[in-house]
């Protein structure tokens, strides 16, 4: 809207076509008023889904291919060292980002369609229908999540379908609250009264006339929930309930090096080899945070005061 | 209303048992069991019985205290060695119990005073670095913080113990010196939740009108904030401490895989590895127990603390 001109007159400024910026355009702009914080976490989610995809390419050795030398030191051969069965920590961590991360973002997209479809309906629908989901995710909520997981998966057995049904049930429930509560204030909309007049279905409606007014809260509670989602995966697999060898995850290769936390005296890096692990979850989780956050500082106009 | 949740959580946790595929008594009592054994051990469980039946019986027995036996320790002969399953949880909740009461002690008194602190002194460079410590504490998983602690002050400097190994002997200091870096990590992890919570629910109030009144008439900061928002703000405050002390549960389940503490959540993580159904049920009770009373408390603290919400609008 504003023309970037060194001498300013208000005529040349009413007067100017009004161009409408495209989406890259945008885009830009925003991203170049973006904190370092939020960039650094953009660039970090970007590392970790290039990782993830170019995992067997990147990776020197296989994922399961065990070597002769059991808990090898750091070395140019394996950059990391090897596990207690001699498998290179190094390609196991690749493979892990492939692993632990689409299986969360799988989960937290079967989440995200469970509860924001059954949010929206229930928010439309306002009767039984959404009385019964209310109450049954009432209950759902009412048992700390990893807890009901672990209950779960005790009777179904620790199976990565299991895995991601369990915990994408469990997480819908917060998806559906928010989804609906959020869609309740749009509901009562004229637009969409008139849409129901107008005799369009519950699909359109949910889809055309809540769906893109009600966004920006949903995106910010996806990268909030997977977060959440891939914490509950990762404790799980730190247990050894979760994801099951030989599949390389980080939770679990935590778990299967962490005697070694116990040689940090003598040798430093066979010390942190437990940790990084354990760092690449973090850092991952941070780096959403950090994106999170500046997304719904910029969409909710939300200050401090 | 908390009654009718602990009824439907209990179904849910008695359900856990229907649900086992068909073959599972084999699978506990081992390939060589006859067909004798398996139907006597099914027998056991009453699984010849309507579900209604056994669902009273199961949550009577449950009321007074007997939460059935582990199906552990049985063997194809059909000698029984099982143990009770009160008998497996009841030292183990003590010490969880323990470890959590000292996580909590040292966190709640210490989160407020941070909360506070930074809601004085917002958007100083105190306030930011609190706040950006705070922010990454909460996104590490609790392994990642338990490792670092155990690398630095376990393995590098061996101050603490890395194994939290007590037993019913160990004398109180022991416990105490024991459970430290286990405690130390529950405390660091919900330290960061709670103190940020308490800052957003007293910022949320400062913008209140009153508020706004209370400064005009002179007020200074820290009499606004002690005297005129904080009393407002201790219904929140309470429901993000029973929150937290709810998550203080969950959160126990992997410190305590971590330290090898002997608490309900290692017992309860074994018994879903060999899927020792009246074991897990039974923990399961208890979490859902106690994160259910706890979030009861709050809703009455908060009552409490606002009497308008003793009588809706």
């Amino acid at each position: 809207m504003k023309k970037e001109t060194d001498t300013y007159s208000a005529v040349g400024e009413v007067g100017a076509v009004y161009e409408r910026r495209s989406l890259w355009n945008r885009t830009l702009i925003d991203l170049r008023k973006a904190p370092y914080t939020a960039l650094f976490g953009m660039v970090v989610i970007l590392a970790y889904a290039i990782v993830a995809i170019f995992a067997p390419i990147l990776a020197p050795y296989g994922e399961a291919q065990v070597f002769p030398e059991p808990y090898a030191p750091w070395s140019s051969t394996y950059v990391f060292g090897t596990d207690q069965i001699g498998r290179d920590i190094f390609s196991r961590m690749i493979y892990g980002a492939r692993n632990t991360v689409g299986i969360a973002v799988a989960t937290t997209f079967l989440a995200f369609l469970i509860g924001g479809v059954l949010g929206l309906a229930a928010a439309i629908n306002r009767s039984w229908l959404d009385q019964l989901l209310s109450r049954s995710v009432d209950v759902l909520m009412a048992i700390p999540s990893l807890i009901f997981a672990l209950v779960l998966l005790s009777i179904f057995g620790s199976t990565i379908t299991n895995l991601i049904l369990i915990i994408a049930v469990l997480d819908s429930t917060r998806v559906f609250r928010l989804t609906r509560a959020v869609a309740l204030n749009v509901v009562v909309m004229d637009y969409v009264e008139a849409a129901r007049l107008r005799g369009e279905g519950l699909g359109w409606i949910m889809r055309r006339e809540i769906l893109p007014n009600i966004l920006p809260p949903l995106i910010a509670e996806f990268g909030l929930r997977f977060c959440f989602v891939f914490l509950t995966i990762a404790a799980l697999s730190f247990l050894g309930v979760g994801i099951q060898p030989p599949t390389a995850d980080w939770g679990s290769m935590v778990r299967d090096n962490a005697s070694l936390i116990m040689f940090a005296q003598y040798d430093l890096k066979a010390g942190l080899t437990p940790l990084l692990p354990a760092a690449a979850i973090a850092l991952l989780t941070v780096a959403i945070n950090f994106v999170v956050d500046w997304f719904l500082h910029k969409t909710s106009g939300l200050h401090d005061e | 209303m908390g009654i009718v949740t602990l009824f439907v959580v209990s179904l849910i946790i008695f359900s856990a048992i229907e649900y086992l595929p068909g073959d599972f008594a084999k699978n506990i009592l081992g390939q060589a069991a006859t067909e004798e054994t398996t139907a006597a051990f099914r027998r056991e469980l009453g699984l010849d019985q309507p579900a209604v039946l056994r669902y009273g019986q199961w949550i009577a027995a449950v009321v007074q205290g007997d939460l059935g036996t582990s199906f552990s320790g049985r063997n194809a002969s059909g000698v029984d060695r099982s143990r009770q399953v009160m008998d497996l949880i009841a030292p183990r909740l003590r010490n969880t119990l323990f470890l959590a009461s000292l996580a909590a002690v040292v966190a709640v008194p210490l989160s407020l005073l941070l909360g506070i602190s930074t809601a004085l002194y917002r958007n100083s460079f105190y306030d930011r670095s609190v706040n950006m410590t705070t922010l990454t504490t909460i996104s590490f998983p609790e392994f990642f913080v338990a490792y670092i602690l155990i690398l630095f002050l376990a393995s590098l400097y061996p101050v603490f113990p890395s194994l939290a190994n007590v037993d019913a002997e160990t004398p109180l200091g022991e416990r105490f010196y024991r459970a430290a870096l286990p405690a130390l990590t529950l405390t660091l992890v919900i330290v960061a939740h709670m103190m940020r919570m308490t800052r957003a629910a007293i910022i949320n109030l400062l913008a209140s009108p009153y508020i706004q009144m209370a400064r005009l008439s002179g007020a200074s900061p820290t009499e606004v904030i002690l005297k005129h928002a904080l009393p407002n703000a201790w219904a929140p405050i309470a429901t993000v401490i029973a929150f937290n002390l709810a998550y203080l549960v969950v959160g126990v389940v992997v410190v305590e895989v971590v330290f090898v503490y002997p608490g309900i959540g290692q017992l309860m993580v074994d018994a879903v590895a060999s899927r020792d159904i009246p074991v897990v049920q039974g923990c399961a009770l208890i979490f859902a127990m106690t994160y259910i009373i706890l979030n009861l408390i709050a809703d009455i603290i908060g009552i409490i603390t606002n009497p308008r919400l003793l009588h809706p609008k």
